[in-house]
């Protein structure tokens, strides 16, 4: 199963790895897939549904389903942009997203996913939920306003750190990250080493004392759109003639 | 700190009886949630202690299902159904009833500790509605004052098995069920609802080899009863063919889909034909393992079903060495659900029998493969496996003999809601939706929603020749009738209503997709949308159907889109006035204001009310 493998991605032929998912197989292509619970260094999730793409005409998640030699993939086409746009519009309404007073602006993933898709206002109406604030910890911060559930720090937890400081709780739209023992992060082995704060794509979970060493204008996607490291320079993938 | 006593002996009780093994999660909860009513934080951390299962885990499993529970809780929790049927039989007169009697709003428990009151989703007793779960006893038919009744009589006892006064017919009557639920079969086939001959099919499906087993199913084009229609063989092919030697077998009893009510008379009435099919499946994929997910709902026939396990197991059916031979080892164990609808998907059923949060998962790998503790497993539908062990029984063409080309077999339907002969209907597939109006006595149908809250909303007039299978029209066994009295936006709204407690809540498309389109139909509704709003959440439920991980959130949209299809004037008819392309009144400045306005005693300067609001 270590062969390679021709795939169709808008029209261009991509060579991929068996067992390779289509997300992968994009980028190493040069082909950015929006994503937001995937991450290199986790397990597998299939959440946030931001890397959905068309194969065969059904919608699938780029970060889960593994590469078939012949597939035929849609990941740029009017259709899939208008589905993850819509899946990035009801992250922001679920949640109470202040860009202009957030410590991660212009690092956050969400945000820049945003101005990547050219989302001026959500079509939707917030929802403003009320959610606490876990800030008891002495090194991290958990505000739940801005989480996404993207899971990322609950598995980093366990499959990077070694513990279990973070769970879900709850379900539906009450869904949420939970920490582990009744008084929140504080009450959890966590540490500020930890590399939950690091995965956390929003400002959910924040490293205290950090927040404003790269000032605002400076930072990652002040400067470049969130996946322009990916996206290859037109030419460069093999294109289908 | 010291730890509570109580909590101490409830929580070890509880571990010990499961072999703290944290696969067993959901009986371990259980156990203390029996004891104490509630599962206490302090409950928590000493689960997590004694199974070694992560504190989050276990905390999780408490807050995913609807009948565990955090805080304290009354001695007797009465579950009032909430479904659509419900509603329309006056479930909101009996809730009325029982506000008034017990003192508290429903989500409350009395300040003496005795009664917790709660809303619950279709607990699949829509053709004896209004229903309640009081503790495990199903109470059904309530009105007014039986409501009053049970609330003064369980005052003095606090035993809601001694309410139950008749049983109803069939095994309903059996000692170890003494449920006052009735079978209401109206039309018995000759596949799933005829006496059976037990451990015949066994016998013959020992006779031939797993590959003849599966053949046989193939020939007999079985698929799955559940409503995804997925091609049984297959899946038990495949299941077989997957790498590990360990393997398992799911009846998934975990009957939730509103309206469906047809695996409660199956469990009741013929167990051992489940049973049976069960175990020629093992025997077709190799499982030495397999579980019977029993709905939470349905806690009143697991000690009725234990009864029946132990019996096969007696007669050499179940256990080792089955019907003698060598080597064909296979047992069931009965792992019973907690309230939560999603735990009918098979990725978040698998999860919950292994004590877990019902999350459904990322597939793939898909449950053949890496199913049950990783292990390949099949998961198919209570009815599935009775179509199963007739088949073996009486071969693929007797089978086959019945429905039509794509759809093989007979179909229990469960008609419930606006019809005089609500029940259970065994029908050929193919059978006309007209048809199954008549025999039911639908006879001012005006809408029929077709599979339940995830199937489809249809006008009866032009669907009545339309065929129940799945080339046309898909059911599980759903089958809702509404008279022309009732608004089909109601129906989208209370489905969408259903579907927002229900998605699990791990992708975003189900997650706030529904609560989007609930938001959406209401605002409709109020008279709130123009013509866009339509447009676009005809398009947002597009999105929400084709993105969504699993077939709660794939499905949910259905009734929105099939309604707007079905009755588009009465979408029309409640759409804003004023409403022109572009503008979009989805706010209500005058309505916004009104609390302001009242507390301050004065009326709004900077947005007077338009003339013609002004009454």
């Amino acid at each position: 199963m270590n062969g390679r493998l021709t795939i169709t991605v808008d029209g261009r032929r991509i060579e991929a790895r068996a067992g390779q998912t289509i997300l992968e197989a994009c980028q190493d292509a040069g082909v950015y897939v929006p994503r937001l619970c995937a991450h290199p260094k986790l397990s597998v999730y299939g959440s946030c549904r931001v890397c959905t793409c068309l194969v065969g005409g059904r919608a699938t998640a780029a970060c889960v389903q593994p590469v078939q030699p012949g597939m035929v993939i849609e990941n740029d086409s009017d259709r899939v942009l208008e589905i993850r746009r819509t899946i990035i519009e009801m992250l922001f309404v679920e949640g109470n997203h202040f860009c202009m007073v957030c410590e991660k602006s212009g690092d956050c993933e969400l945000q820049a996913l945003a101005y990547r898709f050219g989302i001026t206002h959500p079509r939707f109406p917030y929802m403003f939920p009320e959610r606490p604030i876990d800030a008891g910890h002495p090194e991290l911060l958990l505000d739940h306003d801005r989480c996404v559930l993207c899971g990322r720090c609950v598995r980093a937890s366990a499959e990077l750190d070694g513990k279990s400081a973070l769970g879900f709780a709850g379900r539906g739209l009450r869904r949420r990250i939970e920490a582990d023992g009744p008084r929140g992060l504080a009450g959890t082995d966590a540490t500020g080493d930890d590399t939950i704060a690091e995965v956390c794509p929003v400002g959910a979970l924040l490293r205290k004392g950090t927040a404003y060493r790269t000032p605002y204008g400076r930072r990652r996607y002040d400067h470049e759109p969130i996946g322009g490291d990916i996206d290859a320079p037109c030419g460069e993938a093999q294109e289908d003639r | 700190m010291a730890v509570n006593p109580l909590i101490r002996h409830a929580v070890e009780r509880a571990c010990h009886a499961c072999g703290r093994d944290p696969t067993r999660m959901l009986d371990i909860v259980r156990g203390v949630q029996q004891r104490l009513g509630h599962v206490p934080d302090e409950a928590v951390d000493l689960i997590a202690r004694e199974t070694g299962a992560p504190r989050p885990d276990v905390a999780g499993v408490v807050g995913f299902y609807a009948f565990f529970s955090n805080r304290p809780q009354g001695r007797i929790v009465i579950r009032l159904c909430g479904d659509v049927v419900d509603r329309m039989h006056g479930v909101e007169r009996v809730a009325e009833a029982l506000v008034e009697e017990l003192g508290v709003p429903f989500g409350e428990t009395t300040p003496d500790g005795l009664f917790t009151l709660l809303w619950t989703p279709c607990i699949g007793m829509s053709d004896q509605a209004p229903a309640a779960l009081v503790n495990d006893v199903v109470v059904t038919r309530l009105s007014r004052d039986v409501a009053r009744q049970m609330v003064g009589e369980l005052r003095e006892h606090e035993d809601p098995h001694r309410f139950v006064r008749t049983y109803g017919d069939g095994n309903n009557a059996h000692p170890a069920v003494r449920a006052m639920v009735e079978n209401n079969v109206r039309r018995a086939g000759p596949v799933v609802l005829a006496d059976l001959e037990r451990g015949a099919a066994l016998a013959r499906a020992l006779r031939m080899t797993p590959a003849e087993v599966i053949r046989e199913i193939k020939t007999a084009r079985l698929r799955g009863r559940g409503g995804a229609g997925f091609p049984t063989g297959m899946k038990w092919e495949f299941t077989r063919a997957a790498a590990g030697d360990r393997k398992v077998l799911i009846c998934n009893a975990d009957e939730g889909e509103p309206g469906t009510f047809k695996d409660r008379v199956i469990l009741t009435e013929h167990p051992d034909l489940v049973l049976e099919g069960m175990t020629i499946g093992a025997w077709a994929i190799g499982a030495q393992e397999g579980i019977l997910y029993l709905r939470g709902e349905y806690a009143y026939l697991e000690a009725f079903l234990e009864q029946v396990l132990e019996a096969r197991r007696r007669d050499g059916l179940l256990g080792r060495s089955i019907l003698g031979r060598e080597g064909f080892d296979f047992d069931v164990r009965i792992q019973l659900g907690a309230g939560a609808y999603v735990c009918g998907e098979e990725t978040a059923l698998i999860a919950s029998c292994e004590g877990k949060r019902g999350d459904a998962k990322a597939r793939p790998p898909f449950p053949a493969q890496h199913g049950y503790l990783g292990r390949p497993t099949s998961v198919n539908n209570v009815e599935t496996f009775c179509c199963a062990a007739r088949i073996i029984e009486r071969g693929a063409a007797w089978f086959a003999g019945f429905g039509t080309p794509e759809s093989a077999g007979t179909k229990l339907f469960s008609v419930s809601g606006d019809c005089h002969v609500p029940g259970v209907y065994e029908l050929p597939f193919g059978t006309t939706l007209g048809e199954l109006l008549d025999l039911a006595g639908a006879d001012e149908a005006a809408a029929v929603q077709v599979g339940g809250p995830s199937g489809r909303l249809v006008a009866a007039e032009g669907a009545r020749e339309r065929r129940l299978g799945y080339e046309d029209l898909a059911t599980g066994g759903s089958v809702m009738v509404f008279g022309p009295q009732r608004d089909p936006l109601w129906i989208v709204e209370r489905f969408l209503e259903f579907f927002v407690d229900e998605s699990c809540g791990v992708c975003t498309p189900c997650r706030v997709g529904n609560v989007l389109m609930h938001d959406a139909v209401r605002r409709v509704r109020a008279g709130l949308a123009g013509e866009s709003d339509l447009e676009q959440l005809r398009a947002l439920a597009t999105t929400v159907g084709m993105a969504s991980r699993c077939g709660l959130g794939q499905s949910s949209p259905n009734p929105v889109l099939s309604a707007m299809d079905a009755f588009p004037d009465h979408w029309r008819r409640h759409l804003h006035a004023r409403s022109e392309p572009g503008l979009l009144p989805t706010f209500d400045v005058q309505a916004a204001l009104r609390p302001a306005e009242m507390l301050t005693g004065r009326r709004s300067e900077v947005f007077p009310p338009r003339e013609e609001e002004r009454r």
